[in-house]
């Protein structure tokens, strides 16, 4: 939409800015001052052990979860504070669930379609045409008329990325978005992930997934107790971590 | 036997009767048409008040639907009929009838409907507001429609009760087909009029209730 382009930021801006983000739960600190910049067109893979606040991190980045203090931007423009058009700077930000969310009431070119007619008020015809268009890019047009009880786990995840595809976000959010996951349906949804990225789309994911992250992540960034302990190229922080934490998570996975 | 069957399913007095008790049906089916609608809305309205975020709309909306769940029907009706007065507030049968079913009817609904939203996980809601959408806009589309289908038998078992509740219109000398099966039976002596009246309710009734089964079954598998 015009409105959403011309109220960009500055060109050279991060995709995604994350400053002194810091977010409690009670008497639980969850996030400790947190800062973080996405690069555009970067994949960027946040791992951790349960409880070190990535989850917190990702949610608060499109306000599902409202930070104490702190800032985002998407595109240099801010996401928090007052003034505000939250409504409007979502759907700049897609965001991929792990228990998937999809309507279960609409089919999948509804589940799509939704924020497209409602949000941004394209017409029936316009909004299907974009809704097939982004099933095409996780390769779903052919399940369009389907709902989300007839489709698989891995195809249901995948109508999921179309639909926060079809708002033409400028950075993506992915929330363990194959945990729930059957493992033979995981390689699909790791595909459409990595179609995705190669198609320059700035994605910050949060998963598992550590061979995936190996192969395909520009940078791996590993948190534990509500802060960002190390990062770097996943060949660095994989292979050599200088952090003992690190160390330590990662070799509960290698054995 | 004879004795019973004229005292019960005479048939001339039944035939009498007709005409009048069927204008009753028409009543009732107006009050129906009336207090339904009204009541399910004004349920909603206090359902989505139940689970505002905002305390002061829970608190109210939880109030309203207590207050109004604990009180007979026919108590409430009664007095909005014969005790408003007192305060200078005399009102007729029928406005008297739409105000006290819309009372009680709208917290019967509301704590159907605020178990329907209630049922719906939340990730929908996050879903929907992560692609933009408004909180109203998130209800209306996301929310109210899964919420409506989780308790559609609750709905509509309601629905027959509030049918067989406006038999009570007949304390407040509404003519509907209750009123109006007594008013026969006072002056033939016979309880042929009630009969008919009740197996006319079942006529209307008996029908949905299947469909309530049906959907109970479905939704069990």
């Amino acid at each position: 939409m015009a409105s959403v382009a011309a109220s960009g930021g500055a060109a050279d801006a991060a995709a995604l800015s994350v400053r002194a983000l810091h977010k409690s739960f009670g008497a639980d600190e969850v996030l400790k001052g947190i800062d973080l910049d996405v690069r555009r067109g970067e994949m960027v893979f946040v791992l951790g052990p349960s409880g070190s606040g990535k989850s917190t991190m990702l949610r608060c980045c499109n306000r599902l979860e409202e930070p104490d203090s702190g800032e985002v931007l998407v595109e240099g423009d801010r996401l928090t504070g007052p003034g505000v058009n939250l409504n409007r700077m979502r759907q700049r930000i897609g965001m991929v669930f792990q228990s998937f969310n999809l309507y279960p009431h609409l089919s999948a070119l509804g589940n799509v379609t939704l924020a497209l007619r409602r949000v941004q008020g394209m017409a029936k015809a316009e909004a299907e045409a974009a809704g097939i268009e982004a099933l095409n890019r996780v390769g779903l047009s052919d399940r369009a008329r389907h709902y989300p009880s007839q489709l698989s786990g891995g195809q249901q995840q995948r109508v999921a990325i179309a639909r926060a595809l079809a708002l033409k976000p400028s950075v993506m959010l992915f929330d363990e978005p194959t945990s729930a996951l059957d493992p033979e349906l995981v390689g699909d949804v790791l595909d459409v992930m990595r179609d995705v990225a190669g198609q320059g789309m700035t994605m910050l994911v949060v998963s598992h997934e550590m061979k995936f992250a190996r192969d395909a992540a520009d940078r791996v960034i590993f948190m534990d107790g509500g802060v960002i302990v190390e990062q770097g190229p996943p060949e660095q922080v994989f292979g050599a971590p200088t952090e003992a934490r690190t160390r330590a998570f990662l070799s509960r996975f290698h054995g | 036997m004879e004795a019973i069957l004229q005292q019960f399913f005479n048939l001339d007095i039944m035939a009498k009767a007709l005409p009048l008790v069927l204008k009753g049906l028409g009543v009732t089916l107006l009050i129906c048409a009336v207090v339904i609608p009204l009541g399910a809305l004004g349920g909603l309205v206090f359902a989505i008040g139940s689970v505002a975020k905002n305390r002061a709309v829970r608190w109210v909306s939880i109030a309203f639907v207590d207050l109004f769940r604990a009180t007979p029907p026919l108590v409430l009706l009664i007095f909005i009929y014969a005790g408003l007065p007192f305060a200078g507030l005399k009102i007729s049968p029928f406005a008297a009838v739409t105000v006290g079913f819309f009372l009680n009817n709208s917290a019967y609904f509301a704590e159907i409907f605020r178990a329907g939203l209630l049922s719906v996980p939340k990730g929908q809601g996050e879903a929907a507001r992560s692609t933009g959408l408004t909180g109203a806009q998130t209800l209306l589309w996301v929310t109210l429609p899964q919420a409506v289908r989780n308790v559609l038998p609750d709905l509509l078992s309601n629905v027959v009760e509030v049918v067989k509740l406006t038999s009570l219109a007949s304390v407040v000398s509404l003519g509907e087909m209750l009123h109006a099966a007594g008013l026969v039976r006072s002056v033939t002596y016979n309880a042929s009029p009630l009969v008919l009246a009740a197996g006319l309710y079942l006529l209307l009734l008996w029908p949905l209730v299947r469909v309530i089964a049906r959907f109970e079954r479905r939704i069990a598998s």
